[in-house]
């Protein structure tokens, strides 16, 4: 049982550090396209990341151990969501389930780690992103857990694996008016958490609207690199549990080596149809003045509310 | 006479033994002798409530010369816990204090108490009967009082926490005894056994647990009675505020748990209920305030008012639950409740002690004033980075356990059936889920602001790590626990069993924790371990990549190429709450100044701006302050009565006597 | 919203690709530094310039020619930077901070002048605020010359740093 679940787990990790990166180069690619540009193509992030290991890093005077291992811990934190979450496989270890809270504290981890680099940088615009930063991660968390709750209440357990397993068995609940609300109400918090637009533009040049930039601006170098990293992986694994939530079909519940292979092409599939829908919609989308965000959160947050509602009619029912 | 009874005379003869040395001792050798003394107290203690937990009792009369009898000592296992968490935290701040203690704090006054203080905080849980227990509670509050006044020379306002201590604690005495009394009245004796006895479904009952939580609730902190939590904890010296945040306030958390789980058990559902909510507004409020301060000590002391919110919170849950009859479950929440409690006295004791550690190093108690502490003063920002993990509640420390046992109870107790407890559950994660957040944002401003980046100000440029020797070793021995119960909270699986007469809580896997009650099980060590793992690669790419272009030093960071750089451009503790405090206006109600003031030669220049923002307690400003008023306006109408007139007075006697004579003739 | 959702689909729709065929690529420059291969970041400086060549530049990151598919990018920090861009003479007050944001940018790193007033202060040579042009401020790599210099240019110069 463990066994499998290793191998599951590594095989998890390989897959979303492969398909990340073309998952951000393909998002870019779909605006390029709709702005009627040429684009550079999916496999640009790989260049860029190749390119950030071989520059040099930079340690300015005053900053601390935590700008470099900051990055490090960001993406480790990343890789662990990565393989506990159910992205190709509903098999989990038995000591260390995925559980929702579990889950969510690895990626507040990473999401601490990157707001400590930013108030380590010692600049007006560090300290400023990681206010901004982690507000919005403190707004957004009842949102998440609420989202999830409601999920779980039909399946008895909060273990995501479960969650997603028992969504495979019943295809009806997938279309459910809980699932629905509350899949709508995480893919709001999901945009929030990766710092998408309408919530923060991660193409911004100008500091003063920048989120998640602004705590990034003094790293350079494989610092960069990892952070860089990261954040794709983090939106690759949160896109992947949405749509995997959403369509469970061809995850696989045993471990075969067909199976898994299978798996493998239904995920880059589903993170590539939800990743080219949000790319879509966010070239019709302007960022939100920082102080309509909270706006934002709470109507999720209410949609979260209304799906545990309707759980709890559905059972009664 | 068995280990227990040793060790609850020992205690005694202990405290005694430190107010001697404290009184008799030669300054030089002061705090050493009274310091070690006070550990042997607090250790002592810890050891009795761990025999209570493993399995031996014993009981002492200790004879007093009131007319009330003896006092009587009996732990149970529930008061054994609770002794392990008052005597370790004492132990530790004791030890603390021996380095830390000068001036006022090392007073023969302050010394004495101390010991005094330990020995009444640790005896509580001990208490058998009502009697005992109000004893060593007035015991407690007036040590206590006494140590909150050490600097009142130094500082005005230690003088204003102090009445409002006083005030607050002398209430919840007050409310205590009421309580107590009305249950001494229905069972017909003051022992805890013979109290618990009686119907918890009679209206007298209702009475007794609305007085006596309102009691326990004003010692634990508690909204809207929490207002002395914010004053008295900046104002005692570090030592103490551990102490009284770590230790103290739990004894108000004993208090409920005592009457939810021994003195009045199977309540009906509105106790319970009674307790989420009050335990849900006290931990959403308590991390709000916390988030947008800027004076450490008052930041640590509302999120002590936040987590006990949460116990609250835990322990109304498992009343709630076991009243429609949801078992595993609420055994799971108890078993956080008592979760909730060691790990709050770990972490918030090793933040206290970094806090004065900081303030005795940079003389700074202000986070605006704060920054690079990290590279001066190593120790203490190791000690405080990992109490803030705790307290934000991050993979793997105690605080991380303890949320995920009460999340996993509040999921798992949703019950569509019942209209109560399907409304309260929702709301209850969610509670906990804004607090969770809300504390990851208050604790990485405190340690981020504090000791990253560049000093804010000389006092923080010219920090030191002190040299007094057990500073350090007490930080990081609270520390360590911190990480211990995060990393192995398997171990105290069997004590959380036994104090909260719980099923369902185990150990599985080597040191993991495991809540059958609702299926659920975690191992933090292979957590740790797979992040390890997961690490290597990382680390390997990262070392090849190095190699071939080494880290360089550069002197400025980048500020857009500004030629002015000054450490006052960084992000202060105020600026970095401030959206959080413009989204939670109504709640909190700053109060915001901007002064602008022209040059002379022209109202279109600006000469210089100043801007001031006060954010007061808003339950004090709206509730405590009206009553305070009335109360002085009363005042002041009585005094009309004393006009100095004799012939008034001797009137007034005379009418007094007149009533008592009709009264009794009736 | 200026323009409805249905509106701005139909724009998308009937607008089409408005990115013109790249034209062949430029000879590989030897002095080019292998890491920049496929993925060059630049950081653009305005040092004092008639804004003229920021349109230009403007325009070829813009759709018509479009520089990111050669794989340069625009980014806001000089340390995530491979390349700097200094448009316009260099003023007094710009001086010390160009030389800061070529500094702050890690190796391997270039510095590219574009416009005759980076190259050798063009019209603006002799002008009081003048500190005087790129080459006297820092270590100008790659020069384009033009006043405004045109998009394509600008993207020749980019090309023979990514080599695509």
């Amino acid at each position: 049982m463990n066994a499998e679940a290793a191998v599951l787990a590594l095989a998890q990790v390989v897959a979303m550090v492969a398909l990340s990166p073309l998952l951000v180069g393909m998002m870019r690619q779909v605006r390029a396209r709709l702005e009627g540009r040429a684009g550079a193509g999916a496999l640009q992030p790989w260049r860029d990341l190749r390119k950030l290991l071989a520059k040099e890093t930079l340690q300015a005077a005053g900053t601390s151990w935590v700008s470099v291992a900051g990055p490090t811990v960001l993406i480790v934190s990343s890789l662990l969501v990565c393989a506990m979450t159910p992205l190709l496989g509903t098999v989990t270890f038995t000591s260390v389930p995925d559980d929702l809270f579990v889950v969510v504290s690895v990626l507040l981890i990473g999401t601490v780690a990157v707001a400590l680099v930013g108030l380590d940088a010692g600049t007006a615009f560090g300290g400023m992103g990681s206010s901004r930063h982690m507000t919005i991660a403190a707004l957004v968390e009842p949102t998440v857990l609420v989202s999830v709750y409601a999920l779980s209440i039909p399946v008895g357990s909060s273990v995501l694996s479960q969650i997603v397993a028992a969504r495979l068995d019943d295809p009806a609940s997938v279309a459910s008016p809980v699932s629905l609300l509350a899949l709508l109400a995480l893919a709001v918090a999901v945009v929030a958490e990766t710092g998408r637009l309408p919530v923060d533009n991660p193409n911004t040049h100008l500091e003063l609207t920048m989120v998640h930039e602004a705590m990034v601006l003094e790293s350079s170098g494989r610092d960069l690199a990892w952070l860089e990293l990261g954040s794709w992986l983090r939106l690759g694994a949160l896109l992947g549990l949405l749509s995997t939530l959403l369509m469970p079909w061809g995850i696989a519940t045993e471990l075969s080596a067909g199976g898994l292979l299978l798996a493998a092409g239904a995920l880059a599939a589903k993170i590539a149809i939800t990743g080219a829908l949000l790319a879509g919609v966010e070239v019709f989308l302007a960022k939100l003045r920082l102080f309509r965000i909270p706006e934002l959160l709470a109507g999720s947050f209410v949609l979260a509310f209304l799906a545990v509602t309707a759980s709890y009619l559905v059972v009664q029912a | 006479m068995s280990a227990v009874e040793l060790g609850l005379e020992a205690q005694l003869i202990l405290a005694v033994v430190a107010a001697i040395v404290a009184t008799w001792a030669p300054p030089p050798l002061r705090s050493t002798l009274a310091g070690v003394v006070s550990a042997a107290v607090g250790l002592t203690g810890a050891v009795t409530g761990v025999l209570v937990l493993a399995g031996s009792r014993g009981r002492i009369e200790v004879p007093t010369s009131l007319p009330l009898g003896d006092v009587g000592l009996d732990p149970s296992p529930l008061g054994g816990f609770f002794m392990v968490v008052a005597g370790a935290v004492g132990a530790v701040a004791a030890v603390y204090a021996i380095g830390y203690a000068e001036g006022p704090a090392a007073s023969r006054a302050a010394w004495a108490s101390l010991p005094v203080f330990l020995a009444a905080m640790q005896l509580v849980p001990a208490a058998a009967d009502a009697v005992s227990f109000l004893l060593l509670w007035e015991l407690m509050a007036l040590a206590s009082t006494s140590l909150v006044l050490t600097d009142h020379r130094d500082r005005a306002e230690v003088r204003q926490a102090a009445l409002w201590y006083a005030a607050l604690t002398q209430l919840s005495f007050v409310l205590l005894l009421l309580g107590f009394a009305v249950l001494v009245v229905d069972a017909g004796g003051v022992g805890f056994d013979l109290i618990g006895s009686i119907d918890p479904g009679s209206t007298s009952a209702s009475v007794a647990f609305v007085l006596l939580v309102a009691g326990f609730a004003t010692k634990a902190g508690i909204v809207p009675v929490h207002v002395w939590l914010p004053r008295a904890h900046p104002a005692a010296p570090s030592h103490v505020s551990a102490v009284m945040s770590a230790a103290m306030v739990k004894m108000g958390v004993y208090g409920a748990l005592l009457v939810c789980l021994r003195l009045l058990p199977a309540g009906p559902a509105w106790w319970g209920l009674l307790l989420l909510a009050f335990g849900a507004v006290s931990a959403v409020y308590g991390i709000l305030q916390a988030s947008v301060t800027s004076d450490l000590k008052r930041l640590l002391a509302y999120s002590t008012t936040e987590n006990v919110g949460l116990m609250f919170l835990a322990l109304g849950t498992a009343l709630l639950l076991r009243s429609v009859g949801v078992g595993g479950p609420a055994d799971s929440a108890v078993a956080a409740c008592l979760l909730l409690v060691a790990s709050h006295a770990a972490f918030k004791c090793t933040l206290f002690l970094a806090a004065g550690s900081v303030l005795h190093g940079s003389g700074e108690r202000d986070l605006d004033r704060m920054g690079g502490l990290g590279a001066r003063m190593p120790v203490t920002a190791l000690a405080f980075g990992v109490g803030a993990l705790g307290a934000a509640a991050l993979p793997v420390t105690a605080g991380f356990m303890a949320e995920w046992a009460l999340l996993q109870s509040l999921i798992h107790g949703a019950r569509p059936e019942d209209r109560l407890v399907a409304v309260a559950m929702p709301v209850a994660v969610a509670v906990v889920a804004l607090t969770a957040g809300l504390a990851l944002l208050t604790f990485v401003k405190a340690y981020g602001i504090a000791f990253l980046a560049r000093p804010r100000s000389e006092g923080a440029a010219a920090a030191h790590e002190d040299g007094a020797w057990t500073m350090r070793p007490a930080m990081l021995v609270s520390a360590a626990a911190v990480l211990a119960l995060g990393l192995v909270p398997g171990l105290a699986a069997e004590a959380v069993t036994r104090a909260g007469g719980v099923a369902g809580v185990g150990r599985v896997g080597g040191a993991g924790l495991e809540l059958s009650g609702v299926g659920a099980q975690l191992d933090p060590i292979a957590l740790s371990v797979m992040a390890a793992l997961l690490a290597v690669p990382v680390l390997f790419v990262s070392r090849a990549a190095a190699r071939r272009r080494p880290r360089r030093q550069v002197e400025l960071a980048w500020g857009c190429g500004g030629v002015r750089v000054s450490p006052r451009m960084q992000y202060t503790a105020t600026s970095y709450a401030e959206p959080l405090a413009r989204v939670f206006d109504d709640a909190l109600r700053p109060e915001r100044d901007i002064e602008v003031t022209h040059t002379s030669e022209s109202r279109y220049l600006v000469e210089r701006v100043a801007f001031r923002q006060r954010l007061d307690d808003v339950v004090e400003e709206r509730s405590y302050r009206p009553v305070v008023r009335l109360a002085d306006r009363v005042g002041l109408a009585a005094r009309r009565l004393q006009n100095g007139s004799i012939h008034r007075y001797l009137a007034y006697s005379f009418v007094a006597l007149v009533a008592v004579l009709v009264l009794v003739a009736l | 919203m200026a323009l409805s959702l249905v509106r701005l689909l139909r724009l998308i729709w009937t607008t089409g690709r408005v990115a013109e065929p790249a034209p062949p690529a430029p000879e590989p420059t030897p002095g080019c530094p292998r890491a920049l291969a496929g993925s060059v970041q630049i950081r653009h400086v305005d040092a004092g310039s008639c804004n003229g060549c920021e349109i230009e530049l403007g325009a070829a990151f813009g759709p018509v020619y479009d520089a990111e598919r050669y794989g340069a990018r625009l980014v806001a920090s000089p340390r995530h930077a491979d390349v700097v861009l200094v448009t316009g003479v260099v003023t007094r007050n710009m001086l010390e901070p160009l030389r800061r944001t070529v500094e702050a940018t890690p190796q391997p790193r270039l510095v590219v002048a574009v416009g005759d007033c980076a190259r050798n202060c063009g019209v603006f040579s002799g002008a009081y605020g003048v500190a005087g042009a790129a080459p006297d401020a820092v270590d100008v790599d790659l020069e384009v010359p033009g006043c405004p210099p045109e998009p394509q240019a600008i993207i020749e110069v980019l090309r023979k740093v990514t080599g695509r």
